[in-house]
């Protein structure tokens, strides 16, 4: 019993970042219909920026937190400004090679300004709890609850918000909506930033989880993110949380029961016959059909 | 026109044909992981391999009948990927036309990249790359031709860490976790598992995860609930300090023994304090230098401010020998330098004494270390 507790823990924890990470990807697909393939190297700039804001201002965690979803968000609408708005009428493949190119050009500045993995100092003294055979650090509880509290913050920010309701109408018809005076283009970027900065907010908590940070961090994560916000349905917000947690139980709930060898190839196995019965994922809804 | 561009050309032909004919040089090729995963081995490689060819030029360079030929590095960035080293070899083999190429060091690297060398007759020392495979030809079972490396065998150095976790540590019981996707760890881990069993003792559990993932806790889970006495992580060093800081948050109190994959500083200022205490075993030890070790320690110090980690020794060493078989082929030639590598019988580099016996592994000896208080410290030897 200790075991499959611990393990659901464990799931709880890595579902908790996927779930933040997909969310990046669900809310720009909501609005654009594209895939932001720069998402994952926008979480792994929020670990940097973490890194380099703790390393000179010893600020608390709190702080910290907002600085870097502020750095990673604005890069992220600066991303939209500069590389997407400029395709936004071009076909949808040369919007998604866009942002692939501009992942590995973030990517790849960060490699050049920091080639070697970096140690990710503490923000604050974890404490460890074993009750029983049970093990849960401060740290866990911290990542959990920070990556929730920001999960109610967003759906709360989409569904009673005016900029929620102008996000939802233009997921809706985004011919129809600058017709009735909403800013487009400012919504698209506040989408942006609110994405971006969720990935960077992932970054941090990753980093503070895992203390080896380096450029290539976000691209597998980077990818089982997007592959549970595609789970969750891909553009409903709540799917892409809904994706993150099932991703991140089945991972864990496979190594906990059968080979780890298999890990990849159960979870992602399962996944895929979800999308056979679900094709929108479990929370998506097929497109509108405009005759 | 189309002429008038033509003769425009012919002209530059012959100025670059011009520049092959000046002072002659041996081109040595170094294939190494300047970016991607592991960016320190690839650092301490070309480090060793600048600090060799000065060294080397600065007496004038290798004897070669009458005349002393200055030796020219040509290096290629392989970014730690295996079909990346693989073009890097193709490049310097046929495009830059080494005499020699030295690398990779990943053994995911060294393996494809030794094809290459060996479809184009090219010798190849890989300084770090302890996989069999590196060295051996998987369809027929025979040794590469060309293929020489300058450390000892994976086959060797889980039969010294399975007999050390046996015999010094006195424990019967271990556990694994390690990269499977990455070829020299998994090597290591399934022969580490053979012979501990063969010599008595018992895996209680063997977890894999795959490149780039960062969360081990429900392997480590598993691991706690198997409870071994030793965890065996045959990971790079940029693993580790993860696995063993993850591993101690969930109450885990086993000793962690390690491979060559530890063998850079990098593992001590990623790891934090969680890491003192474990051991791993490494191709040699600063403590018990010989004086071609001492020399070389010094000079590195001189010129890079830092200790020369193992894979600094092996290129160094693998710059030695390859030069040594030049010196002893007389000519530039890659038939009679692959000649002359393979008759190397008693090399004493900066990590011991070597010497090949018809196959391009060396007969060599290891060191276990002990990471202490942000050190590497020797704790035993093992021979052949």
């Amino acid at each position: 019993m200790d075991y499959f507790a611990q393990q659901a823990i464990n799931a709880i924890q890595q579902g908790s970042i996927y779930a933040l990470i997909a969310l990046g990807y669900s809310m720009v697909y909501g609005v654009l219909t594209m895939i932001n393939f720069a998402h994952g190297d926008l979480f792994m700039v929020g670990a940097f920026a973490c890194l380099l804001i703790a390393s000179f201002f010893p600020l608390p965690f709190i702080v910290i937190l907002i600085l870097v979803m502020l750095a990673t968000g604005f890069l992220g609408a600066l991303l939209e400004r500069l590389a997407y708005r400029p395709l936004r009428n071009a076909p949808r493949v040369s919007a998604i090679i866009t942002a692939l190119g501009c992942g590995l050009v973030i990517e790849n500045v960060v490699l050049s300004l920091s080639p070697y993995a970096k140690p990710m100092p503490p923000l604050f003294t974890v404490t460890g709890y074993h009750i029983g055979g049970l093990s849960v650090s401060t740290l866990q509880l911290m990542i959990i609850g920070v990556s929730i509290a920001l999960m109610l913050g967003l759906d709360f920010l989409i569904r009673r918000t005016s900029f929620g309701m102008a996000m939802r109408a233009i997921s809706f018809d985004a011919k129809t909506v600058p017709l009735l005076g909403i800013p487009l283009n400012r919504i698209i970027s506040v989408t942006f930033l609110i994405g971006a900065g969720l990935g960077g907010a992932a970054g941090m908590l990753y980093g503070q989880a895992y203390p080896v940070i380096a450029a290539s961090m976000g691209i597998l994560v980077g990818w089982k993110a997007f592959v549970a916000a595609v789970v969750g349905g891909i553009g409903s917000i709540r799917g892409a949380v809904l994706g993150g947690y099932i991703l991140g139980t089945v991972e864990v709930m496979t190594v906990a029961f059968l080979p780890s060898t298999y890990r990849d190839l159960v979870a992602y196995s399962l996944l895929l016959v979800i999308l056979i019965f679900k094709p929108y994922g479990l929370l998506g809804k097929a497109p509108n059909q405009k005759v | 026109m189309k002429i008038l561009r033509f003769a425009g050309i012919v002209p530059l032909i012959g100025l670059l044909a011009g520049c092959g004919s000046g002072a002659p040089s041996a081109k040595v090729g170094l294939n190494v992981e300047l970016t991607g995963e592991m960016p320190a081995v690839g650092a301490s490689a070309k480090n060793a391999a600048e600090l060799f060819i000065s060294q080397q030029n600065a007496a004038g360079g290798i004897p070669i009948g009458d005349q002393k030929i200055p030796l020219e590095l040509v290096v290629g960035d392989n970014a730690a990927k295996a079909d990346q080293a693989a073009s890097v070899a193709n490049k310097l083999i046929a495009q830059d036309n080494v005499i020699a190429m030295v690398g990779p060091d990943a053994s995911a690297c060294a393996i494809p990249a030794s094809e290459i060398a060996e479809a184009l007759k090219c010798p190849m020392i890989s300084p770090w790359s302890t996989n069999p495979k590196t060295t051996v030809d998987v369809t027929t079972g025979k040794p590469k031709e060309y293929v020489f490396r300058a450390c000892f065998t994976d086959t060797f150095q889980a039969r010294v860490l399975a007999k050390f976790v046996l015999n010094n540590l006195k424990k019967t019981s271990a556990a694994a976790l390690y990269d499977v996707a990455s070829e020299a760890p998994n090597g290591q881990a399934n022969l580490f598992r053979e012979t501990f069993e063969a010599n008595g003792g018992k895996m209680v559990a063997f977890e894999t995860y795959t490149t780039g993932d960062r969360d081990f806790s429900a392997q480590l889970t598993k691991i706690k609930a198997a409870n071994p006495e030793v965890i065996f992580l045959p990971c790079y060093y940029n693993d580790v300090p993860l696995i063993v800081q993850q591993a101690r948050r969930l109450g885990i109190t086993a000793d962690f023994v390690g491979s060559d994959t530890w063998s850079t500083p990098e593992i001590i200022k990623l790891g934090g304090g969680e890491i003192n205490g474990s051991y791993f075993c490494n191709h040699y030890s600063t403590q018990i230098a010989t004086d071609v070790a001492q020399k070389f320690m010094t000079d590195y110090r001189a010129k890079y401010g830092q200790d020369p980690d193992d894979i600094a020794a092996l290129t160094y060493d693998s710059f030695g020998i390859l030069t040594e078989a030049i010196k002893a082929a007389g000519k530039l030639d890659r038939q009679a330098v692959r000649d002359a590598l393979a008759k190397i019988s008693a090399y004493n580099g900066v990590t011991g004494s070597f010497k090949f016996e018809g196959t391009g592994d060396p007969v060599k000896s290891a060191v276990i270390l002990q990471i202490k208080d942000g050190k590497f410290v020797w704790v035993a030897n093992a021979t052949p």
